[in-house]
């Protein structure tokens, strides 16, 4: 942004100490590598317990085609849980901070919903909605997205500050300007918050969701069907994979969040 | 009913507010006060006086147990819908996902001003608080007196005749603070408004004010009104603040604000 921007000392250390951020990180990774390939090597530990780093590598490489094709198969699945549920989480929020009552009533189903493990509902849903759809999986993503998103997008609706409340007042603004001028953009920081939450556990949920059936292709069957078949260093570098999806979600709703709140340090 | 002449008329205003268990606090008993257009009027008072709950009644932000008040000889709650005061706060209170520019437009807006009228009147408003260069800027990257200049200027929107300020400097630093009062007695002159200011401050009262009206807490009531007038905005200015005629004015107040006279002129102390 503007030269003012780099004045604000947070931003400042940020970028001096980013060295240390990136690079520490790194070096610890890259010796924990080592010394896992050491261990493995020199005790002569076999091949099924633990693979090797360099032989979960050659799979990777080797089989990098399906492992993208598996990881778009989840990532879609966990994208339209993301969107689906984030839209639902939200606009019960609202609801929700406008009509006090509405939150009371749903309140015990977002706690059910809140510990009950979503997963186990794939194989009733494969049963529902057929095992050759992905719309048991993506029902899944969704529903495991819809509490941590309406839970902090409701607790962002009732941070609105009393000096900007009174000034609404002052204004003679209407409940609809309020909500769009003053209401949602103090509950925006909390909603992205939400979604960063949320953005991990639909990668999750998609990909566990496959473990109880459905079509195969994505990343959760590729795992499952390469332990199946005693190739460990395959099912590895499928988990592989899966970090690396679950790690594009999470950054990216961060960066949004990031994005959204550059402005909200003072007043 | 009243003259139109008035910008406030408050009749015997009482405030209780409601406690536990049936306790209750009047915060306001019986209070009258009358501020002509273009009248600058601070209210002075130590905390628990009273003096914020008159400025949001005033505001209709809260409304009287008993008594009447109009502004501009209508029921506050009119004059508030139709926008007749603007006001000021003690936190800025600006939105701080908006730039400057979106901040001061912010009530013109909300009132479907047009874009163009809206940005005509923010450039007016941002040269007459000095801030041009900074239209673009977020209030976190701001200073405290510049964010509540901001505040100043979205007041003036709509240019009310009358401006509400609940201690709108009390979080600024002195050097800051004289420097806002300076700038509000020009912007005072140039718009004309009346202003009903709440301070603790006794100087900043004196240097403001045509009149002081000094409260009392336990219950909230009026207990003395200092007729100032050190002279027009053209004379108030830094020398003012060591004029003879300053110092007897703050002595006075503080005379009236502790119900017994104090020493020397000179013992003032300059907050």
């Amino acid at each position: 942004m503007s030269s003012t921007t780099a004045t604000i000392p947070e931003r400042a250390l940020a970028r001096g100490s980013a060295y240390r951020t990136i690079v520490a990180p790194i070096v610890l990774g890259v010796a924990l590598l080592g010394l896992w390939q050491a261990v493995v090597d020199g005790f002569g530990i076999e091949q099924y317990i633990v693979p090797t780093p360099t032989d979960i590598f050659h799979e990777i490489t080797d089989n990098l085609g399906s492992i993208v094709d598996g990881s778009v198969r989840t990532g879609v699945n966990a994208l339209i849980g993301l969107v689906v549920g984030a839209f639902v989480g939200i606009l019960g929020a609202v609801v929700a901070g406008v009509w006090r009552i509405f939150d009371t009533i749903v309140a015990p189903l977002v706690a059910a919903l809140a510990v009950m493990p979503i997963v186990a509902l794939a194989p009733v849903l494969y049963t529902m909605y057929g095992a050759d759809k992905e719309t048991a999986r993506q029902i899944v993503a969704a529903v495991a997205v819809i509490v941590p998103v309406y839970i902090n997008t409701l607790r962002g609706l009732r941070q609105v500050r009393p000096v900007h409340r009174d000034l609404m007042r002052v204004y003679a603004a209407s409940a609809r300007q309020q909500q769009l001028a003053v209401t949602l953009p103090t509950a925006a920081p909390y909603v992205f918050t939400g979604l960063r939450v949320a953005s991990s556990l639909a990668v999750i949920s998609a990909l566990i969701a496959e473990y109880f059936g459905g079509p195969i292709g994505g990343l959760g069957k590729s795992i499952t069907s390469s332990a199946a078949s005693s190739n460990y260093a395959l099912a590895w570098a499928y988990v592989f994979g899966a970090i690396v999806l679950g790690l594009v979600f999470y950054c990216a709703a961060l960066a949004v969040e990031m994005f959204f709140t550059r402005h909200r340090s003072t007043p | 009913m009243s003259d139109t002449n008035q910008a406030v008329e408050v009749r015997a205003v009482s405030r209780t507010f409601g406690g536990r268990k049936g306790a209750s606090v009047t915060a306001l008993e019986s209070v009258d006060l009358g501020v002509a257009a273009g009248e600058f009027v601070s209210l002075i008072g130590p905390s628990g006086c009273g003096k914020s709950t008159l400025l949001r009644l005033i505001a209709d932000l809260d409304t009287p147990t008993s008594g009447e008040l109009s502004v501009f000889g209508k029921p506050a709650r009119q004059a508030r819908i139709d926008q007749d005061y603007g006001i000021a706060f003690q936190q800025a209170g600006l939105l701080p996902w908006k730039t400057v520019t979106g901040n001061i437009e912010l009530p013109l807006a909300l009132h479907g001003a047009g874009r163009k009228e809206r940005r005509d009147r923010v450039t007016e408003l941002l040269e007459l608080i000095g801030l041009t260069d900074f239209a673009g800027h977020y209030p976190d990257q701001l200073s405290g007196g510049m964010q509540q200049r901001v505040a100043i200027a979205r007041a003036l929107a709509e240019s009310p005749r009358l401006l509400l300020m609940d201690e709108p400097f009390g979080a600024l630093d002195e050097m800051t603070r004289e420097r806002m009062q300076n700038e509000l007695v020009r912007i005072c002159a140039e718009t004309q408004a009346a202003v009903v200011f709440v301070t603790h401050s006794i100087p900043e009262a004196v240097f403001l004010s045509d009149r002081v009206v000094v409260m009392s807490p336990r219950p909230g009531r009026i207990t003395d009104v200092v007729d100032v007038s050190l002279g027009g905005p053209a004379e108030r200015d830094d020398s003012l603040r060591e004029d003879d005629a300053f110092f007897h004015a703050v002595a006075t107040v503080r005379e009236a604000l502790h119900g017994v006279p104090v020493g020397g002129a000179r013992g003032v102390d300059n907050r």
